[in-house]
């Protein structure tokens, strides 16, 4: 599945959820699927700055593709994370450095990209594209 | 009968007050608003936003400088809203009242004149366990700039400070510097005790009263302060100004902050003298509007009179902490009588992360503060990430507190 079909497939999920409990329940849930963070790696380096709620985040880089894990203390980010893991794990660093991330906006959490909401989601997402341009310059080297 | 047990009727109708906000009388996401996070800043009722409007609809100019006729206006209105301040917390005089950016900013010119004029290499600042950054950092740098080293007052399980240990460590201070009200659990600090041990050592005292002025009667004269800051927008005023007042011969004694306009006497390229006090320390076109709507606050809040707001207060935070103590798994942190608060509701539930729990109070149009409220070392010394922290004002009622109550419950219920 291509980032973009991942993402038409989320907000179509969530196009089921009339009140936004059940769309918070549903998140939460998510949040339960999270690839967790190995504990070796949940140490302050991996730490996200600059968000209330605490996100650690790893990437490990396998056969040209890149995959993330992670963890967070508070739940909605972490089912926030969960979605963004779910989009962009598992392709290459080319594809989740050029991916355009829409799916936020289109289930109606749009302030959580936005940075006067220190929630670290927006953070996370520039860390995750920055590791894809690191690797992708590796990876473009070993070629 | 005892007299304690006749019931007096209530002096203030919060039903009346709450239509002098605008504000209040809006919706968000569908609900009625419920404003919680008055620590931060408070609603502006429409006496104030009339006055400002007023000024810049028909005096608006510059002060102090000008001839003509309006200026002068300005100038006159612009003063009398000092010495407006000035009454309020009691002053002797009006050029003690300097007009600042606001309760940070006034304690940074306290800070840098003491950097320059007054701590050197070996001194010591003494502040609180349960201050606001504002009352750590200025002191950290001007430590920095000059040798000498912060040291702290603890606090105790319930927030309050302990001062146990006050006489040793007030050894080598040159400035003690606290705050009234704690910012983040609310706690009422111990001020005449304070003031009355510093001054027993002859050391001046700096009380940050950014979250005292607007719940209880401050006298500066009374408390014998040598200097004490606020904030304009805290107590129903507007953003972008606040106070510092300092006694006469300590404002004397330390340098301008700022150069700039207004500040000066007579400007050479080989010296410049300083202008009196106040404008000494007001560099610069100062902000007349939000000086004329500050006042309008004060009015405002004179009218109402703080006995009265006190004890409505009290009322609703005594109701609050009792209808929050039913919720399951809910901890209060802080102190556990209503009487020794002033507006701030400190607490976390289970095991809930604040920030989860202020999301879905906000989704339900219930705003309030999560996090570490800018007191850091306080999050640290109860081991906690940050508190969820909901803050009233006068026009805060029953009504507020029980739509708070369900938000959690449906919040809990939800994230746990």
């Amino acid at each position: 599945m291509t980032i973009k079909d991942q993402q038409d497939e989320i907000i179509a999920d969530f196009e089921l959820f009339g009140d936004w409990m059940d769309k918070y329940e549903y998140i939460i849930q998510l949040g339960k699927e999270l690839p967790l963070i190995e504990e070796q790696y949940k140490k302050d380096e991996n730490l996200i700055k600059g968000c209330q709620s605490r996100v650690w985040l790893h990437a490990d880089y396998r056969e040209g593709r890149l995959f993330f894990t992670a963890d967070s203390d508070a739940v909605i980010t972490k089912g926030l994370v969960s979605l963004v893991i779910k989009v962009l794990s598992g392709h290459t660093p080319k594809d989740i450095a050029d991916a355009e991330i829409y799916f936020v906006d289109a289930i109606g959490l749009s302030s959580h990209l936005s940075p006067t909401r220190s929630n670290g989601l927006l953070s996370m997402l520039r860390q995750m594209k920055m590791y894809a341009v690191a690797f992708q310059s590796k990876s473009l080297h070993h070629e | 009968m005892p007299e304690s047990s006749t019931i007096a009727p209530p002096a203030l109708d919060i039903g009346v007050i709450r239509k002098d906000f605008p504000i209040l009388h809006r919706t968000v996401y569908g609900y009625p608003l419920v404003y919680l996070d008055n620590a931060a800043t408070t609603q502006k009722p429409e006496q104030v936003l009339a006055a400002m409007d007023a000024y810049y609809h028909t005096i608006n100019s510059n002060v102090h400088r000008g001839v003509h006729y309006l200026s002068q206006q300005a100038t006159e209105a612009y003063e009398a809203s000092r010495q407006k301040i000035a009454d309020f917390i009691n002053a002797r005089h009006s050029h003690e009242i300097i007009f600042t950016r606001g309760t940070t900013d006034a304690i940074n010119l306290v800070a840098a004149g003491f950097a320059k004029r007054i701590l050197n290499a070996g001194d010591s600042v003494l502040v609180s366990a349960v201050e606001h950054h504002s009352n750590i950092v200025p002191w950290q740098m001007a430590c920095e700039e000059t040798g000498a080293t912060l040291k702290v007052i603890p606090v105790d399980e319930q927030g309050m400070l302990v001062l146990d240990e006050l006489d040793r460590l007030l050894d080598g201070v040159r400035l003690v510097a606290f705050n009234y009200v704690s910012n983040s659990l609310g706690g009422i600090n111990p001020v005449r005790e304070i003031i009355g041990a510093a001054h027993s050592r002859g050391i001046p005292v700096l009380v940050d009263a950014a979250q005292a002025v607007q719940h209880l009667e401050v006298d500066v004269q009374d408390l014998d302060v040598e200097f004490l800051a606020f904030s304009s927008h805290k107590i129903y005023g507007p953003t972008g100004i606040g106070i510092l007042y300092g006694k006469e011969e300590w404002l004397h004694r330390l340098p301008p902050y700022q150069g700039g306009g207004e500040m000066i006497k007579t400007v050479t390229f080989e010296k410049t003298t300083y202008n009196d006090l106040p404008y000494k320390f007001e560099a610069g076109t100062p902000d007349m509007a939000g000086a004329i709507g500050l006042a309008a606050a004060i009015d405002y809040v004179l009218n109402l009179g703080l006995g009265n707001i006190h004890s409505a207060e009290l009322n609703l935070m005594t109701y609050a902490l009792d209808t929050l103590r039913q919720i399951e798994g809910l901890r209060l942190i802080g102190n556990a009588d209503a009487r020794g608060r002033a507006g701030v509701i400190s607490f976390l539930v289970r095991n809930i992360h604040p920030f989860d729990m202020g999301e879905v109070l906000d989704k339900q149009g219930i705003a309030v503060r999560t996090g570490h409220h800018c007191a850091q070392p306080v999050m640290d010394r109860y081991c906690i990430p940050g508190t969820v922290r909901a803050s009233l004002a006068i026009y805060n009622n029953q009504e507020d507190i029980d739509r708070l109550a369900a938000g959690i419950r449906k919040a809990a219920k939800l994230l746990s």
